[in-house]
């Protein structure tokens, strides 16, 4: 069931947002600030977006997903739980030596990934191989492909963008979540990927700037990369670190740090309240 | 197969294992519309562009980037192709060791990566070309089967055999010519080494362009009433413990001989067996700790000990 009302959707996020709370509180680790960037473009591609089936997560017509920057696995596996791919009370084992919810997503572990990932940089490379197998196979599955905007300081980013052109991989649609953050600071400080869009536009790719917190925006952009032929589509969207926990955002230090039980209380507040 | 061949003459023809990969590509291609192949900017070399003639729709040049090229065969693998990638081992198994460990043997994919230009026979193009480093790299991922073929006849069989098995493979591949070994009709067994001969003076565990050498050493020695056994261990994980065992307990003398570094590769699995189930003393041939260089191949075999000279020698010691 695909949700249509944008005011479900952000329900939806929030409810998002509350899984990844509960993951990384109860790991005790984990990468809150990035998971929370991406949160509404997951729920997006989740719950309105995305041609896949929770009771037959192999289905080989699904679209794909792929998220790139591995390490906010707490925003995937929340939307994975909370589609029905697995119960939601999963979310707590997050981490944990007996759960096979691994601190990075890992395709024979979890029903609903489609690609194990972690190794930054990595993520675009297989969602290529998918694209160009659909092509080949006369598939009409698309992929996405979700990458951080400090992950694609990695050189094999770019070696798969003109991948991605080479073979006209319209059926592909990058998600760069443009948090500005990175574990040592802002992107510009550490390591500029900017101009992000120019970059993508002169490797060949349809380029959309979008507010990535902007449900409606989102799923614009989303429609209008269907429609695009000929080429890949990357959108570049405009995120908040830690959005929607009000200490968490545009903080680098909440990258990969659990909050303690004063601030986690602080934080499911904010969500609207107890689980 | 626990027979033991024993009329075994080299034959007069030579072959790059390279050559035999890029032949039987195609035919397995005929059978399976599944199997796809990548290179990167090296078909020529590596030998795929013989497949690539023939199937064009089905093989990938992925450019000068071997990262990307692993990562895209680790997607079509998810889809259920059987991806063949191929460039020079040391691109392969160095520049994208990450992308082989994280994007392929841990999620435990399909891909199969035959590995051209291996060790000091590579020749001319020197150190940065010649691998020597692959056997203990790949060896040591889990999940992952590695092989090193010797002739153009159990190349052909094992391409096509690992066509057929699931998880992802490495096949160490040579550029140089070597003599064929086999018959055409020799039977082969992954993790099953070979033995040649049934000599008990010593035995040679040897891999790759090392075991025709092996061979020849052997037959110059018989000459001087000196009888050895070859074996041929193709397959570097998993490695055949039984083999090795019963040819500690047979034969006086243990030596390995490989076209790559003594550490970490064929001479240290086979030390890794000895050393847990039969404690017994090994020499490793090969190359010593050290970088390649530049020169002709067979003077570059002699240069760094991996030549029928070094085993001789070694054996009469």
């Amino acid at each position: 069931m695909k949700i249509t009302k944008i005011v479900e959707l952000e329900e939806k996020a929030n409810k998002v947002r509350q899984g990844i709370l509960e993951a990384v509180y109860n790991a005790k680790s984990g990468h809150p600030g990035g998971s929370l960037s991406c949160a509404d473009i997951l729920t997006v591609l989740y719950f309105n977006q995305m041609n896949i089936d929770e009771k037959n997560p192999k289905w080989e017509d699904r679209d794909r997903l792929v998220l790139s920057k591995g390490h906010c696995s707490p925003a995937l596996y929340s939307c994975l739980a909370n589609k029905g791919f697995f119960e939601i009370e999963k979310l707590k084992t997050f981490r944990n030596i007996n759960s096979n919810l691994q601190g990075h997503p890992d395709l024979n572990k979890v029903p609903g990934v489609d690609m194990t990932s972690g190794s930054l940089g990595q993520g675009l490379s297989a969602a290529n191989g998918m694209a160009i197998v659909g092509k080949m196979d006369k598939k009409d599955y698309r992929v996405y492909c979700i990458l951080g905007d400090g992950e694609i300081e990695e050189g094999q980013v770019w070696e798969a963008a003109m991948t991605a052109s080479k073979y006209k991989l319209d059926n592909l649609c990058v998600v760069v979540d443009n948090n500005n953050l990175q574990i040592d600071g802002t992107i510009e400080e550490v390591m500029s990927s900017y101009p992000i869009d120019e970059k993508f536009k002169s490797f060949g790719f349809q380029v959309i700037n979008i507010d990535g917190h902007n449900i409606k925006e989102i799923i614009d952009a989303f429609d209008v990369a269907k429609e695009v032929k000929g080429k890949p589509t990357c959108i570049i969207a405009k995120t908040i670190k830690g959005k929607g926990i009000s200490y968490m955002e545009n903080q680098v230090g909440w990258h990969g740090k659990a909050p303690n039980e004063e601030q986690y209380n602080i934080a499911v507040e904010e969500l609207g309240g107890a689980k | 197969m626990d027979e033991v061949i024993t009329n075994l003459k080299l034959k007069e023809e030579k072959k790059a294992t390279r050559q035999s990969y890029g032949e039987t590509l195609v035919e397995i291609g005929k059978k399976n519309n599944n199997i796809l192949v990548l290179d990167a900017d090296l078909a020529g070399a590596t030998k795929t562009n013989i497949f690539a003639k023939e199937f064009p729709e089905r093989f990938f040049d992925m450019g000068i980037a071997e990262q990307d090229m692993i990562g895209t065969a680790a997607g079509f693998a998810t889809c259920g192709k059987i991806p063949f990638a191929s460039t020079f081992a040391v691109f392969a198994a160095g520049r994208a060791y990450d992308q082989i460990r994280n994007s392929v043997c841990y999620p435990n994919l399909n891909v199969k990566i035959c590995a051209t230009h291996c060790g000091v026979t590579v020749g001319e193009d020197g150190a940065t070309h010649q691998m020597l480093e692959d056997l203990s790299l790949m060896r040591t991922l889990p999940n992952m089967t590695v092989i090193s073929t010797s002739d153009d006849t159990q190349t052909k069989w094992m391409v096509e055999e690992i066509s057929k098995i699931k998880g992802p493979v490495y096949l160490r591949l040579a550029r140089l010519a070597t003599p064929i070994i086999y018959d055409k009709n020799q039977k082969f067994e992954i993790g099953k080494a070979i033995q040649i001969g049934e000599g008990t003076d010593a035995t040679v565990f040897a891999t790759g362009v090392t075991v025709s050498e092996a061979i020849k050493a052997k037959e110059e020695l018989k000459v001087e009433g000196i009888n050895i056994r070859v074996v041929d261990m193709h397959t570097i994980k998993p490695i055949d413990k039984d083999m090795i065992i019963k040819c500690a307990k047979e034969t006086k003398k243990l030596i390995s001989i490989e076209d790559h570094n003594i550490i970490g590769g064929l001479g240290s699995a086979i030390a890794e067996v000895l050393t847990e189930s039969y404690p017994t003393k090994l020499t490793r041939l090969g190359v010593k700790d050290t970088f390649g260089k530049s020169g002709k191949a067979e003077d570059l075999m002699k240069y760094f000990g991996v030549d029928k000279e070094a085993i001789i020698k070694e054996v009469k010691q």
